[in-house]
Protein backbone atom coordinates (compact mmCIF):
# COMPACT_ATOMS: atom_id res chain seq x y z
CA UNK A 1 0.00 0.00 0.00
CA UNK A 2 1.26 3.30 -0.98
CA UNK A 3 1.88 5.86 1.73
CA UNK A 4 -0.17 8.94 2.38
CA UNK A 5 0.41 12.27 0.92
CA UNK A 6 1.51 13.05 4.48
CA UNK A 7 4.54 11.26 3.61
CA UNK A 8 7.44 10.34 1.24
CA UNK A 9 4.52 10.95 -1.45
CA UNK A 10 3.56 14.19 -0.63
CA UNK A 11 4.42 17.32 -2.45
CA UNK A 12 7.33 18.72 -1.25
CA UNK A 13 10.10 15.79 -1.46
CA UNK A 14 11.46 13.96 -4.10
CA UNK A 15 9.07 11.83 -6.71
CA UNK A 16 9.44 8.54 -6.00
CA UNK A 17 6.38 6.35 -6.78
CA UNK A 18 7.37 3.47 -4.87
CA UNK A 19 7.11 2.75 -1.15
CA UNK A 20 10.38 1.99 -0.80
CA UNK A 21 13.62 1.54 -2.99
CA UNK A 22 14.95 -1.33 -0.84
CA UNK A 23 16.50 -4.56 -2.84
CA UNK A 24 16.40 -6.68 0.00
CA UNK A 25 14.84 -8.99 1.76
CA UNK A 26 13.27 -6.15 4.36
CA UNK A 27 10.19 -8.12 5.12
CA UNK A 28 12.24 -11.26 6.82
CA UNK A 29 12.46 -9.90 9.98
CA UNK A 30 9.32 -8.51 11.08
CA UNK A 31 7.70 -11.87 9.46
CA UNK A 32 9.65 -13.97 11.54
CA UNK A 33 8.66 -11.69 14.69
CA UNK A 34 5.02 -12.02 13.72
CA UNK A 35 4.86 -15.47 13.74
CA UNK A 36 7.41 -16.61 16.29
CA UNK A 37 5.25 -14.17 19.19
CA UNK A 38 2.17 -14.92 17.43
CA UNK A 39 2.88 -18.40 18.22
CA UNK A 40 3.97 -17.84 21.80
CA UNK A 41 0.82 -15.92 22.60
CA UNK A 42 -1.40 -18.33 20.95
CA UNK A 43 0.44 -21.30 23.14
CA UNK A 44 0.28 -19.33 26.34
CA UNK A 45 -3.11 -18.42 26.35
CA UNK A 46 -4.06 -21.82 25.70
CA UNK A 47 -1.72 -23.09 28.70
CA UNK A 48 -2.90 -19.98 30.81
CA UNK A 49 -6.84 -21.01 30.43
CA UNK A 50 -6.34 -24.76 31.19
CA UNK A 51 -5.98 -24.54 34.81
CA UNK A 52 -4.46 -27.89 34.56
CA UNK A 53 -1.41 -30.13 33.83
CA UNK A 54 1.33 -27.38 35.15
CA UNK A 55 2.54 -29.26 38.62
CA UNK A 56 4.42 -32.25 37.76
CA UNK A 57 6.63 -32.83 41.38
CA UNK A 58 8.61 -31.12 41.86
CA UNK A 59 8.49 -29.14 38.89
CA UNK A 60 5.76 -25.96 38.76
CA UNK A 61 5.39 -24.67 35.46
CA UNK A 62 6.48 -21.44 35.38
CA UNK A 63 3.20 -20.11 33.93
CA UNK A 64 1.70 -20.66 37.04
CA UNK A 65 4.38 -19.64 39.63
CA UNK A 66 3.24 -18.65 42.27
CA UNK A 67 0.37 -20.45 42.56
CA UNK A 68 -1.62 -18.20 44.30
CA UNK A 69 -5.49 -19.85 42.85
CA UNK A 70 -7.07 -22.72 43.69
CA UNK A 71 -4.05 -25.03 42.72
CA UNK A 72 -2.99 -28.81 42.97
CA UNK A 73 -1.43 -30.20 45.86
CA UNK A 74 1.54 -28.98 46.43
CA UNK A 75 1.86 -26.28 43.88
CA UNK A 76 1.20 -23.65 46.32
CA UNK A 77 4.15 -22.69 48.15
CA UNK A 78 2.96 -19.54 48.81
CA UNK A 79 -0.20 -20.22 50.11
CA UNK A 80 -3.35 -19.54 47.93
CA UNK A 81 -5.05 -16.13 48.95
CA UNK A 82 -6.65 -16.03 45.79
CA UNK A 83 -8.28 -19.53 46.43
CA UNK A 84 -11.94 -18.11 45.61
CA UNK A 85 -10.90 -17.12 41.63
CA UNK A 86 -12.59 -18.92 39.25
CA UNK A 87 -10.78 -19.28 36.46
CA UNK A 88 -6.95 -20.50 36.16
CA UNK A 89 -4.61 -19.48 38.86
CA UNK A 90 -2.03 -18.48 35.64
CA UNK A 91 -4.33 -15.57 35.15
CA UNK A 92 -3.63 -14.11 38.49
CA UNK A 93 0.74 -13.94 37.66
CA UNK A 94 0.57 -14.27 34.43
CA UNK A 95 -0.48 -10.10 34.16
CA UNK A 96 3.01 -9.27 35.43
CA UNK A 97 5.44 -10.73 32.84
CA UNK A 98 2.80 -10.29 30.28
CA UNK A 99 2.70 -6.39 31.80
CA UNK A 100 6.69 -6.30 31.59
CA UNK A 101 7.49 -7.68 28.28
CA UNK A 102 4.63 -5.87 26.72
CA UNK A 103 5.90 -2.49 28.00
CA UNK A 104 9.68 -3.71 27.71
CA UNK A 105 11.61 -1.48 25.12
CA UNK A 106 12.86 -4.24 22.76
CA UNK A 107 9.10 -6.18 22.70
CA UNK A 108 7.73 -2.42 21.92
CA UNK A 109 10.72 -2.07 18.84
CA UNK A 110 9.66 -5.59 17.83
CA UNK A 111 5.59 -5.34 17.91
CA UNK A 112 5.11 -1.89 16.52
CA UNK A 113 7.00 -3.15 13.51
CA UNK A 114 6.27 -6.74 13.03
CA UNK A 115 2.08 -6.21 14.04
CA UNK A 116 1.54 -2.64 13.66
CA UNK A 117 4.48 -1.70 10.94
CA UNK A 118 4.83 1.30 11.90
CA UNK A 119 7.64 1.48 10.48
CA UNK A 120 7.39 -2.25 8.84
CA UNK A 121 11.42 -1.71 8.63
CA UNK A 122 13.79 1.41 8.21
CA UNK A 123 13.42 3.63 4.81
CA UNK A 124 9.66 1.46 3.98
CA UNK A 125 6.63 3.61 4.67
CA UNK A 126 4.07 2.48 7.10
CA UNK A 127 0.90 2.61 5.69
CA UNK A 128 -1.33 4.84 8.53
CA UNK A 129 -2.76 8.16 7.98
CA UNK A 130 -1.71 9.52 11.17
CA UNK A 131 0.60 8.82 13.40
CA UNK A 132 0.85 10.24 17.58
CA UNK A 133 3.45 7.66 18.85
CA UNK A 134 3.36 7.22 22.72
CA UNK A 135 2.17 10.53 23.57
CA UNK A 136 -1.87 9.27 24.24
CA UNK A 137 -3.75 6.65 25.57
CA UNK A 138 -3.40 3.61 25.82
CA UNK A 139 0.37 3.78 24.44
CA UNK A 140 1.19 6.74 26.88
CA UNK A 141 1.04 3.81 29.68
CA UNK A 142 4.10 2.21 28.40
CA UNK A 143 6.05 4.73 30.85
CA UNK A 144 5.01 3.25 33.62
CA UNK A 145 7.29 -0.25 32.38
CA UNK A 146 9.45 0.63 35.41
CA UNK A 147 6.51 -0.72 37.55
CA UNK A 148 6.43 -3.91 35.65
CA UNK A 149 9.91 -4.53 35.78
CA UNK A 150 9.52 -4.30 39.53
CA UNK A 151 6.99 -6.94 39.56
CA UNK A 152 9.48 -9.03 37.06
CA UNK A 153 12.01 -9.44 39.68
CA UNK A 154 10.12 -10.77 42.26
CA UNK A 155 8.19 -12.87 39.99
CA UNK A 156 12.46 -13.87 39.27
CA UNK A 157 12.64 -14.51 42.78
CA UNK A 158 10.49 -16.52 43.06
CA UNK A 159 10.89 -18.56 39.65
CA UNK A 160 14.93 -18.79 41.27
CA UNK A 161 12.59 -20.67 44.56
CA UNK A 162 10.99 -22.90 42.02
CA UNK A 163 14.51 -24.51 40.82
CA UNK A 164 15.89 -24.75 44.28
CA UNK A 165 12.53 -27.14 44.99
CA UNK A 166 13.39 -28.81 41.30
CA UNK A 167 16.02 -30.75 43.13
CA UNK A 168 13.67 -32.00 45.93
CA UNK A 169 13.00 -35.80 45.92
CA UNK A 170 10.27 -36.81 43.03
CA UNK A 171 7.23 -38.18 45.10
CA UNK A 172 7.02 -42.35 44.74
CA UNK A 173 4.56 -42.50 41.87
CA UNK A 174 7.26 -40.62 39.70
CA UNK A 175 9.97 -42.67 40.68
CA UNK A 176 11.98 -45.66 38.83
CA UNK A 177 13.94 -47.45 40.60
CA UNK A 178 14.75 -48.01 44.35
CA UNK A 179 15.91 -45.40 46.74
CA UNK A 180 14.67 -42.54 44.14
CA UNK A 181 12.31 -40.84 46.53
CA UNK A 182 15.26 -39.90 49.26
CA UNK A 183 17.57 -37.44 49.04
CA UNK A 184 17.90 -34.81 46.32
CA UNK A 185 17.17 -35.46 43.11
CA UNK A 186 17.89 -33.32 39.49
CA UNK A 187 16.59 -34.27 35.92
CA UNK A 188 15.92 -32.92 32.57
CA UNK A 189 12.98 -30.91 33.83
CA UNK A 190 15.57 -29.32 36.68
CA UNK A 191 17.95 -28.07 34.28
CA UNK A 192 15.81 -26.62 31.54
CA UNK A 193 14.19 -24.82 34.85
CA UNK A 194 18.02 -23.22 35.56
CA UNK A 195 18.44 -22.60 32.23
CA UNK A 196 15.06 -20.55 32.12
CA UNK A 197 15.66 -18.94 34.89
CA UNK A 198 19.20 -17.69 34.13
CA UNK A 199 18.21 -16.54 30.89
CA UNK A 200 15.07 -14.75 32.77
CA UNK A 201 17.28 -13.08 35.40
CA UNK A 202 19.93 -12.01 32.26
CA UNK A 203 15.75 -10.51 30.22
CA UNK A 204 15.41 -8.89 33.99
CA UNK A 205 18.69 -7.54 34.98
CA UNK A 206 19.55 -6.19 31.42
CA UNK A 207 16.27 -4.22 31.16
CA UNK A 208 16.93 -0.58 30.08
CA UNK A 209 14.61 0.86 33.31
CA UNK A 210 16.50 -1.65 34.93
CA UNK A 211 19.72 0.31 33.96
CA UNK A 212 18.01 3.88 34.96
CA UNK A 213 17.19 2.55 38.36
CA UNK A 214 20.43 1.74 39.18
CA UNK A 215 22.12 4.49 38.10
CA UNK A 216 21.36 5.86 34.70
CA UNK A 217 19.64 8.65 36.16
CA UNK A 218 22.28 10.02 38.01
CA UNK A 219 24.26 13.03 36.52
CA UNK A 220 27.58 12.55 38.23
CA UNK A 221 28.92 9.24 38.19
CA UNK A 222 31.79 10.24 39.78
CA UNK A 223 29.76 10.79 43.04
CA UNK A 224 28.57 7.46 43.12
CA UNK A 225 30.86 4.66 42.65
CA UNK A 226 29.20 2.06 43.27
CA UNK A 227 26.01 2.56 41.20
CA UNK A 228 28.51 3.87 38.65
CA UNK A 229 29.62 0.08 38.60
CA UNK A 230 26.46 -1.79 38.44
CA UNK A 231 25.37 0.78 35.63
CA UNK A 232 28.33 -0.71 33.82
CA UNK A 233 27.64 -3.90 34.69
CA UNK A 234 23.55 -3.88 32.93
CA UNK A 235 24.74 -1.73 30.44
CA UNK A 236 26.54 -4.62 29.61
CA UNK A 237 24.49 -6.99 29.79
CA UNK A 238 21.72 -4.21 28.13
CA UNK A 239 23.06 -4.28 24.58
CA UNK A 240 21.93 -8.15 24.22
CA UNK A 241 18.68 -7.07 25.82
CA UNK A 242 16.90 -8.02 22.43
CA UNK A 243 18.17 -11.79 22.75
CA UNK A 244 17.59 -12.19 26.06
CA UNK A 245 13.97 -11.11 25.56
CA UNK A 246 14.04 -14.13 23.13
CA UNK A 247 15.98 -16.74 24.42
CA UNK A 248 13.76 -16.54 27.44
CA UNK A 249 10.90 -16.27 25.90
CA UNK A 250 11.46 -20.11 24.34
CA UNK A 251 12.80 -20.94 27.41
CA UNK A 252 9.88 -20.42 29.47
CA UNK A 253 7.45 -22.03 27.36
CA UNK A 254 10.00 -25.19 26.58
CA UNK A 255 9.98 -25.77 30.49
CA UNK A 256 6.05 -25.24 30.41
CA UNK A 257 5.80 -27.48 27.61
CA UNK A 258 7.92 -30.52 29.04
CA UNK A 259 6.17 -29.94 32.60
CA UNK A 260 2.36 -30.49 30.79
CA UNK A 261 3.88 -33.60 29.06
CA UNK A 262 5.32 -35.35 32.52
CA UNK A 263 1.94 -34.01 33.92
CA UNK A 264 0.08 -35.97 31.18
CA UNK A 265 2.27 -38.99 31.70
CA UNK A 266 3.34 -38.45 27.84
CA UNK A 267 7.12 -38.37 28.59
CA UNK A 268 9.14 -39.85 31.86
CA UNK A 269 11.31 -37.41 33.48
CA UNK A 270 14.92 -38.02 32.70
CA UNK A 271 16.92 -38.41 35.54
CA UNK A 272 20.72 -37.60 36.14
CA UNK A 273 20.23 -38.37 39.97
CA UNK B 1 39.80 -4.12 -12.26
CA UNK B 2 37.35 -1.84 -13.87
CA UNK B 3 33.62 -2.49 -15.14
CA UNK B 4 30.54 -0.84 -15.84
CA UNK B 5 28.25 0.13 -12.75
CA UNK B 6 24.84 -0.31 -13.56
CA UNK B 7 23.62 2.82 -12.03
CA UNK B 8 20.41 5.12 -11.42
CA UNK B 9 20.11 8.40 -10.31
CA UNK B 10 17.27 10.45 -9.28
CA UNK B 11 17.00 13.77 -11.16
CA UNK B 12 14.74 16.40 -10.91
CA UNK B 13 13.38 18.75 -8.56
CA UNK B 14 10.38 20.23 -6.40
CA UNK B 15 8.52 19.75 -9.46
CA UNK B 16 9.23 16.70 -10.56
CA UNK B 17 11.49 13.80 -11.43
CA UNK B 18 12.30 10.48 -12.40
CA UNK B 19 15.02 7.78 -11.88
CA UNK B 20 17.47 7.72 -14.56
CA UNK B 21 20.17 5.18 -15.82
CA UNK B 22 23.63 6.17 -15.81
CA UNK B 23 25.78 3.29 -16.50
CA UNK B 24 29.28 4.54 -15.50
CA UNK B 25 32.90 3.17 -15.29
CA UNK B 26 34.15 2.59 -11.93
CA UNK B 27 37.39 0.76 -10.36
CA UNK B 28 38.27 -1.36 -7.51
CA UNK B 29 38.22 -0.08 -4.05
CA UNK B 30 35.68 3.04 -5.06
CA UNK B 31 32.43 4.57 -3.27
CA UNK B 32 28.85 5.53 -4.33
CA UNK B 33 29.90 8.57 -4.64
CA UNK B 34 33.13 8.31 -6.59
CA UNK B 35 30.37 6.89 -9.16
CA UNK B 36 28.52 9.57 -8.79
CA UNK B 37 31.34 12.46 -9.76
CA UNK B 38 32.60 9.99 -12.77
CA UNK B 39 28.64 10.93 -13.70
CA UNK B 40 28.95 14.18 -13.03
CA UNK B 41 32.51 14.48 -15.00
CA UNK B 42 31.26 12.30 -18.18
CA UNK B 43 27.93 12.55 -18.49
CA UNK B 44 25.31 14.99 -16.71
CA UNK B 45 27.20 17.90 -15.45
CA UNK B 46 24.68 19.26 -14.03
CA UNK B 47 24.48 16.65 -12.00
CA UNK B 48 23.41 18.45 -8.08
CA UNK B 49 25.12 16.43 -5.57
CA UNK B 50 26.42 18.05 -1.99
CA UNK B 51 29.71 16.43 -0.46
CA UNK B 52 32.53 17.41 1.02
CA UNK B 53 34.96 16.04 3.24
CA UNK B 54 34.71 12.22 1.24
CA UNK B 55 35.62 10.73 4.23
CA UNK B 56 32.42 9.84 6.29
CA UNK B 57 33.32 13.27 8.63
CA UNK B 58 31.52 16.10 7.50
CA UNK B 59 28.20 14.65 7.12
CA UNK B 60 27.21 16.25 3.70
CA UNK B 61 27.05 13.55 1.12
CA UNK B 62 23.95 11.91 2.79
CA UNK B 63 21.61 10.59 0.61
CA UNK B 64 19.74 7.11 -0.37
CA UNK B 65 21.07 4.01 -1.90
CA UNK B 66 19.32 1.29 -2.91
CA UNK B 67 16.20 2.71 -0.33
CA UNK B 68 18.76 2.84 2.40
CA UNK B 69 19.64 6.03 3.99
CA UNK B 70 23.76 6.17 3.50
CA UNK B 71 26.75 8.56 3.43
CA UNK B 72 27.51 8.03 -0.30
CA UNK B 73 30.98 8.46 0.63
CA UNK B 74 30.94 5.25 3.08
CA UNK B 75 29.02 2.94 0.86
CA UNK B 76 31.66 0.74 -0.70
CA UNK B 77 30.87 -0.49 -4.41
CA UNK B 78 32.49 -3.99 -2.89
CA UNK B 79 28.96 -4.26 -0.72
CA UNK B 80 27.04 -5.06 -4.20
CA UNK B 81 27.51 -7.50 -6.61
CA UNK B 82 29.46 -6.24 -9.96
CA UNK B 83 26.16 -6.79 -11.80
CA UNK B 84 23.37 -5.13 -9.35
CA UNK B 85 21.53 -2.01 -10.03
CA UNK B 86 22.76 0.79 -7.86
CA UNK B 87 19.97 3.13 -7.54
CA UNK B 88 20.50 6.44 -5.99
CA UNK B 89 17.78 8.92 -4.86
CA UNK B 90 18.04 12.30 -2.02
CA UNK B 91 16.95 11.48 1.42
CA UNK B 92 13.02 11.32 1.15
CA UNK B 93 11.87 12.80 4.38
CA UNK B 94 13.16 16.17 3.44
CA UNK B 95 12.09 18.71 0.47
CA UNK B 96 13.82 18.02 -3.00
CA UNK B 97 15.79 21.02 -3.88
CA UNK B 98 17.64 19.66 -7.15
CA UNK B 99 18.74 16.10 -7.80
CA UNK B 100 20.26 14.64 -4.50
CA UNK B 101 20.08 17.59 -2.81
CA UNK B 102 17.50 18.07 -0.35
CA UNK B 103 16.48 21.11 1.90
CA UNK B 104 17.48 20.09 5.72
CA UNK B 105 16.57 23.57 7.00
CA UNK B 106 13.85 21.49 9.37
CA UNK B 107 17.10 20.59 11.66
CA UNK B 108 17.93 23.62 11.88
CA UNK B 109 15.27 25.27 13.01
CA UNK B 110 15.07 22.14 15.64
CA UNK B 111 18.55 22.87 16.78
CA UNK B 112 17.80 26.82 17.58
CA UNK B 113 14.68 25.36 19.46
CA UNK B 114 16.73 23.84 21.92
CA UNK B 115 18.68 25.79 24.99
CA UNK B 116 22.56 25.11 25.36
CA UNK B 117 23.95 24.58 27.91
CA UNK B 118 23.80 26.61 31.16
CA UNK B 119 27.03 25.93 33.37
CA UNK B 120 26.95 27.05 36.78
CA UNK B 121 29.24 29.49 38.77
CA UNK B 122 32.83 28.51 38.62
CA UNK B 123 34.94 27.01 41.83
CA UNK B 124 37.06 29.30 43.85
CA UNK B 125 40.33 28.97 41.86
CA UNK B 126 38.05 30.35 38.65
CA UNK B 127 37.83 27.11 36.88
CA UNK B 128 34.72 24.42 36.23
CA UNK B 129 35.75 20.85 37.10
CA UNK B 130 33.79 17.57 35.81
CA UNK B 131 35.47 13.94 36.63
CA UNK B 132 36.74 11.26 34.13
CA UNK B 133 33.79 9.32 34.03
CA UNK B 134 31.29 12.09 33.57
CA UNK B 135 33.38 13.10 30.54
CA UNK B 136 33.46 10.14 29.04
CA UNK B 137 29.41 9.32 29.50
CA UNK B 138 29.16 12.22 26.68
CA UNK B 139 31.81 11.57 24.33
CA UNK B 140 29.86 9.11 22.90
CA UNK B 141 26.94 11.60 21.55
CA UNK B 142 29.86 14.11 20.64
CA UNK B 143 30.93 11.91 17.56
CA UNK B 144 27.31 12.95 15.90
CA UNK B 145 28.57 14.46 12.54
CA UNK B 146 24.66 15.88 11.68
CA UNK B 147 24.50 14.13 8.51
CA UNK B 148 20.55 14.00 9.44
CA UNK B 149 20.33 10.21 8.21
CA UNK B 150 18.30 9.43 11.14
CA UNK B 151 16.31 12.15 10.75
CA UNK B 152 15.40 11.10 7.23
CA UNK B 153 14.62 7.71 8.48
CA UNK B 154 12.72 8.34 11.21
CA UNK B 155 9.36 7.57 10.67
CA UNK B 156 7.43 9.81 12.74
CA UNK B 157 8.41 12.50 10.43
CA UNK B 158 9.61 10.74 6.97
CA UNK B 159 6.26 8.98 6.92
CA UNK B 160 3.91 12.23 8.53
CA UNK B 161 5.15 15.29 7.28
CA UNK B 162 2.28 16.63 9.90
CA UNK B 163 4.48 15.80 12.56
CA UNK B 164 7.40 18.00 11.96
CA UNK B 165 6.47 20.93 14.18
CA UNK B 166 5.99 18.78 17.06
CA UNK B 167 8.53 16.52 17.21
CA UNK B 168 12.66 17.38 16.69
CA UNK B 169 14.08 14.04 15.67
CA UNK B 170 16.46 11.13 17.11
CA UNK B 171 19.87 13.98 16.64
CA UNK B 172 17.83 16.43 18.95
CA UNK B 173 17.17 13.60 21.26
CA UNK B 174 20.65 12.83 21.63
CA UNK B 175 21.13 16.16 22.40
CA UNK B 176 18.92 16.99 24.97
CA UNK B 177 20.04 13.38 26.60
CA UNK B 178 23.98 14.24 26.43
CA UNK B 179 23.06 18.09 28.34
CA UNK B 180 20.26 16.57 30.28
CA UNK B 181 23.71 13.69 31.81
CA UNK B 182 25.85 17.19 32.20
CA UNK B 183 27.04 16.94 35.73
CA UNK B 184 27.38 21.18 35.12
CA UNK B 185 24.59 21.83 33.30
CA UNK B 186 21.86 24.39 35.20
CA UNK B 187 18.88 23.61 33.00
CA UNK B 188 16.15 20.55 33.53
CA UNK B 189 15.66 19.95 29.80
CA UNK B 190 12.56 16.86 30.63
CA UNK B 191 9.40 18.69 30.62
CA UNK B 192 10.78 20.67 27.35
CA UNK B 193 11.84 17.22 25.39
CA UNK B 194 8.46 15.64 26.21
CA UNK B 195 6.64 18.19 25.49
CA UNK B 196 7.42 20.52 22.82
CA UNK B 197 10.38 18.21 21.29
CA UNK B 198 7.74 15.23 21.44
CA UNK B 199 9.62 12.48 22.95
CA UNK B 200 6.58 10.77 23.99
CA UNK B 201 6.31 10.91 19.80
CA UNK B 202 9.29 8.22 18.80
CA UNK B 203 8.27 4.40 19.36
CA UNK B 204 11.78 3.49 19.66
CA UNK B 205 11.70 1.46 16.68
CA UNK B 206 15.51 2.03 16.10
CA UNK B 207 16.06 2.77 12.32
CA UNK B 208 18.19 5.82 13.38
CA UNK B 209 20.38 3.68 15.31
CA UNK B 210 20.70 1.36 12.13
CA UNK B 211 21.78 3.80 9.93
CA UNK B 212 23.56 6.28 11.72
CA UNK B 213 27.47 5.99 10.53
CA UNK B 214 28.81 7.39 13.39
CA UNK B 215 28.10 4.01 15.46
CA UNK B 216 26.19 5.96 17.71
CA UNK B 217 23.44 4.11 19.98
CA UNK B 218 20.57 6.65 19.79
CA UNK B 219 18.16 4.41 21.08
CA UNK B 220 19.64 3.41 23.71
CA UNK B 221 22.10 5.66 24.97
CA UNK B 222 20.07 8.39 24.45
CA UNK B 223 16.45 8.04 23.71
CA UNK B 224 15.58 5.80 25.99
CA UNK B 225 17.51 6.96 29.15
CA UNK B 226 15.56 10.24 28.04
CA UNK B 227 12.10 8.72 28.11
CA UNK B 228 13.45 7.18 31.13
CA UNK B 229 14.27 10.56 33.13
CA UNK B 230 10.70 12.07 31.36
CA UNK B 231 9.09 9.63 33.52
CA UNK B 232 10.98 10.47 36.66
CA UNK B 233 9.84 13.95 36.23
CA UNK B 234 5.82 13.03 34.65
CA UNK B 235 4.86 9.74 35.28
CA UNK B 236 6.01 8.17 38.17
CA UNK B 237 4.26 9.11 41.54
CA UNK B 238 6.90 7.30 43.83
CA UNK B 239 9.95 9.18 42.36
CA UNK B 240 7.26 12.26 43.08
CA UNK B 241 6.64 10.79 46.58
CA UNK B 242 10.13 10.26 46.71
CA UNK B 243 11.67 13.80 46.20
CA UNK B 244 8.44 15.44 47.79
CA UNK B 245 9.50 13.98 51.68
CA UNK B 246 13.13 13.57 50.99
CA UNK B 247 14.01 10.23 50.50
CA UNK B 248 15.17 11.15 46.64
CA UNK B 249 18.43 11.29 45.70
CA UNK B 250 19.71 14.91 45.67
CA UNK B 251 21.84 14.36 41.92
CA UNK B 252 19.79 16.31 39.65
CA UNK B 253 19.23 19.37 42.48
CA UNK B 254 19.81 22.49 41.65
CA UNK B 255 18.30 23.02 38.09
CA UNK B 256 15.70 24.87 36.73
CA UNK B 257 12.89 23.84 34.31
CA UNK B 258 13.24 25.23 30.86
Amino acid sequence: MASTDQGVTSPTRARIDARTLRQDRWWLAPLTTFVVFSAFVVYATVRAFMGRDYYASPYLSPFYSPCLGDCVEGASDFGQPFAWFPLSAALIILIFPLGFRMTCYYYRKAYYRAFWLSPPACGVAEPHQSYSGETRLPLVLQNVHRYFWYAAVLVGLVLTFDVFLAFRPMPAEYAVGDGETSGIHMGLGTLLMIINVVLIWLYTLSCHSCRHVVGGRLRHFSKHPVRYRLWTWVSRLNTSHGRWAWYSLFSVALVDLYIFLLATGTIQDVRFF
Amino acid sequence: MSYTLKLRIWRGDKEGGEVKDFPVEVSEGEVVLDAIHRVQATQAGDLAVRWNCKAGKCGSCSAEVNGRPRLMCMCRLSDFEEDETITVTPMRAFPVIRDLVTDVLFNYEKAKELPSAQLGPRDADGKRRMAQIDVERGQEFRKCIECFLCQDVCHVVRDHEDNKEAFAGPRFFLRYAELDMHPLDTHDRRELAQGAAGLGMCNITKCCTEVCPEGIKITDNAIIPMKERVVDRKYDPLVWLGNKIGLRNKDDAGRTEV
